[in-house]
């Protein structure tokens, strides 16, 4: 599993395991080959059909009933539409709120809808259906991650139809870019795991389960129309299947290339294109905070100058991907290079180890989850603790037990985990979470910086966080993944960022 | 025959509902809670709770079991614990690619195999005996998601005759197509598939050409084709037809590498995914429904054998 506020999905094991396995049997073999100009779908621009490829199917199309990752990639910004937007830079825009005012005391959300806002149904948007689009996320049985993040919401008004007051128990600042999540559906609609009804530049066409999800464009959409006829998800569990349909051109574009053997034969053919986007997963090696050895911060800060993150990265992802130095990525507005904080210097790992009381170095179990990256991670890190004495055991485990064995039940000294959300430094302010970082500075810095009145002062106090965290070591943040989009060069106006996994395809056009 | 048909049929039954219980222990004992999959992370022990509730794996086995059998006695197989919907809608979306690709596969390959190795056996003393021999040993060696490689490397990439995978959005809607979209994973299954049978073919036939009752037609005036029509295709039908049920069987579900290479929504996928996601009712749904065809298929194949041979028949009935 990778860890996001999402409800998690094991998919990508069993596409890591059978992308090695082809990768094995066509090395080599497709150096020569590139596409033709045989075009599937006839005509470009404005009737053109986008042919997208993808490895996140949806379980299902609801993002409250664990529709997952893929749901938000084909349907979020497409089909549905929420108050606010994530752009693919970071940066979030007013959508269905036209305009928002916000009480003295920030406690009081003030939203007038955009007028003329039809769902795909022919239904008139009105605030009675955000408000119960917004219940339908903090209900009894959603499933959706944002659940805990709208516990802050007291209660919701609409005092008529294009103007809805959402009333919170504290300030948030977090509170319009967590609004940014939150589908606007059909208050009426009946059965949305199957069909969708929102406001979108799209309409849902049909979903072919284990095979494509198309959608059309939308005649009546109240804001800019989309640039393209409609588009097509097709999804793979195969790596190599996936990247062979980019090359015979069944699909236009990938949404995010997971296999870097892969990119060689696009990069060095002019009828592709491959975008270094800039991503938001994190590979953690995980400390448990709480446990000894690693309760002492020099311990942490020894093992972490011990390891040479940029060595780990190249190997596994060449020249793609990005040292980070703690736990914020680029594209969240307080990140800050940290790379300098206790980076790789072997002597003074040493040093480290010996004012901590282990002048000899000591052992500890690291839980590694199965699928790739963290075994070659995991052999990487073991080789490299050798040097300063530090024996590691590596305990492969499944994504299952992780989850009970580390996460539900802190039994573990170290372990490895791709963390995928952005804005998710704030879980270091958090002392019950898996890793156990307790500083009350940190989590006093946290809650100030939600509570804050401008995004200044809430950058600033997250800033001061995230370089204690660094400084404490209280984990070691290994690389940032690359996030890579690999299209046709015929295309253009597509996302590169894949922020939380959005894919916005109206503005694609296709020459 | 009647009273074989009774016995048989009443053994069938009673393997499926051993293969139930079998089926149903065996995921239970797979470490870990569904409920887990199901949870955001920061999930409370009352919520995982709740979610247990949820999804009955609160109940005790033997409960969850009865429940899970009368559902399937009325051919409901349950819903996804991961996606909510309804199992069997699922299972038979995909069947319009694996059902296909299966008996497409399997027909090419015994087209290929009974002629191919019924003259690996009759010629073996000239040099494409023993060439068809080598080659089928071969086959049987190289592992499908190889050929299905290469097939994909020279036909879809080099070439550019033929899709590299997947299926249309609109299926057999689109009948070229889906025909299409079929080829060369049919040939790499038909190629792997023949490979086994045409040495099945070769030893069947070998044995029959060495009968004495070969030797007795011919003194009879029959010629040897005549001969091995009648009396020898006949004898040689008995073993293989055994084995093509076994291979008809495998290759339902033993596609699965094969679809993946070439991105077909078929059953194999969906039973991949839904092992990986601790899905259980979607894995006892795929197993059931694919045990059931392994059963069925082998049922039929001893029902072929005896009309094939009335010794068998003979036998069966004392």
């Amino acid at each position: 599993m990778r860890l996001r506020t999402e409800t998690y999905t094991v998919r990508r094991l069993t596409i890591r395991v059978l992308a090695a396995v082809t990768a094995l049997g066509l090395a080599g073999a497709l150096a020569a080959c590139g596409g033709g100009d045989d075009d599937s779908t006839a005509g470009g621009g404005e009737t053109a059909i986008v042919q997208v490829g993808s490895v996140y199917e949806p379980q299902n199309l609801d993002n409250t009933a664990g529709g997952g990752q893929g749901v938000t990639e084909a349907l979020n910004g497409n089909v549905y539409e929420g108050l606010f937007r994530l752009t693919d830079t970071g940066a979030v825009e007013p959508l269905l709120a036209k305009d928002q005012k916000v009480s003295d005391d920030g406690l009081t959300y003030t939203f007038t809808l955009q007028p003329n806002v039809k769902f795909h149904s022919g239904k008139a948007l009105t605030s009675a259906d955000v408000k119960a689009s917004i219940e339908r996320v903090t209900a009894e049985n959603s499933k959706s991650a944002r659940k805990s993040n709208l516990e802050v919401i007291k209660e919701i008004s609409t005092p008529d139809d294009a103007t809805v007051v959402v009333k919170l128990k504290t300030r948030s600042i977090s509170f319009v870019y967590n609004l940014s999540y939150i589908w606007v559906v059909n208050a009426d609609a009946k059965d949305l795991t199957t069909t969708a009804d929102g406001t979108g530049p799209y309409r849902l066409g049909e979903w072919k389960r284990g095979s494509t999800l198309s959608l059309t464009k939308f005649d009546g959409y109240w804001g800019a129309p989309a640039k393209n006829a409609g588009v097509v998800f097709h999804y793979f569990t195969d790596a190599t299947a996936l990247n062979n349909a980019l090359l015979t051109n069944a699909v236009d574009v990938v949404t995010s290339e997971q296999s870097p053997d892969a990119l060689a034969q696009f990069a060095n053919n002019a009828a592709y294109k491959v975008n270094d986007g800039k991503g938001t997963t994190k590979l953690l090696l995980a400390f448990n905070d709480k446990v000894a050895p690693f309760d002492k911060v020099e311990v942490r800060q020894a093992v972490s100058a011990a390891i040479d993150d940029k060595k780990l990265l190249s190997s596994i992802w060449g020249e793609y991907g990005t040292p980070i130095g703690s736990m914020v990525p680029p594209s969240d507005p307080w990140y800050e290079d940290l790379t300098s904080v206790n980076a790789y210097d072997v002597a003074a790992a040493k040093a480290k180890l010996t004012a901590a009381g282990f002048p000899n170095g000591f052992a500890f179990t690291l839980d590694t989850p199965s699928y790739d990256p963290h075994p070659t991670a995991a052999t990487f890190i073991k080789s490299e603790l050798a040097k300063i004495g530090v024996t590691v055991t590596i305990n492969t485990i499944t994504a299952d037990e992780w989850y009970t064995k580390v996460y539900q039940k802190r039994d573990f000294q170290a372990t490895m985990q791709e963390h995928v959300n952005d804005r998710d430094v704030v879980w270091y302010g958090d002392p019950d979470f898996y890793w156990g970082y307790s500083n009350a500075q940190v989590t006093k810095w946290i809650d100030e910086a939600e509570q804050a009145k401008t995004a200044d002062e809430q950058t600033a106090l997250l800033k001061q966080a995230n370089r204690k965290i660094a400084e404490d070591a209280a984990s070691d943040w290994l690389y940032l993944y690359p996030q890579i989009v690999v299209a046709s060069s015929k295309l253009s106006g597509y996302p590169v960022n894949g922020l939380n996994a959005q894919f916005f395809t109206y503005g694609i056009v296709k020459s | 025959m009647a009273r074989y048909l009774l016995r048989r049929t009443a053994i069938l039954i009673g393997s499926l509902f051993l293969a139930a219980v079998v089926l149903f222990v065996l995921l239970r004992l797979l470490p870990g809670d569904p409920a887990n999959a199901l949870l955001p992370v920061g999930a409370t022990p009352d919520q995982i709770e709740a979610a247990r509730r949820e999804l009955g794996t609160d109940a005790s086995l033997p409960a969850q079991f009865l429940a899970w059998l009368r559902d399937v006695a009325t051919l409901d197989l349950g819903k996804s614990l991961i996606s909510t919907l309804p199992v069997g809608p699922e299972i038979t979306a995909r069947l319009p690619v694996t059902v296909p690709l299966t008996l497409a596969a399997f027909v090419l390959a015994v087209l290929v195999a009974v002629p191919v190795g019924a003259l690996a056996a009759a010629r073996a003393d000239r040099w494409y005996g023993p060439v068809i021999n080598a080659v089928a040993q071969l086959g049987i060696a190289v592992p499908a998601f190889w050929v299905g490689l290469l097939l994909i490397t020279v036909f879809a990439l080099r070439l550019q005759v033929l899709p590299a995978g997947g299926f249309p959005p609109d299926g057999w809607a689109d009948p070229g197509a889906a025909v299409e979209a079929l080829i060369l994973p049919v040939v790499t299954v038909a190629l792997v598939m023949s490979a086994s049978l045409i040495r099945y073919v070769r030893a069947a036939t070998l044995d029959v050409l060495g009968a004495d009752y070969l030797r007795t037609a011919r003194a009879l005036g029959a010629s040897p084709a005549q001969a091995m029509w009648r009396h020898g295709l006949r004898n040689a039908a008995v073993p293989v037809i055994s084995v093509l049920a076994m291979e008809l069987a495998t290759t339902f579900l033993g596609a699965v590498v094969v679809e993946s290479v070439f991105a077909l929504p078929g059953l194999g996928g969906l039973l991949v995914r839904g092992i990986s996601q601790h899905d259980y009712p979607v894995v006892q749904g795929v197993m059931l429904v694919s045990t059931a065809t392994v059963l069925v298929v082998g049922f039929l194949g001893d029902l072929a054998q005896r009309l094939v041979d009335p010794r068998l028949r003979h036998r069966g009935a004392s």
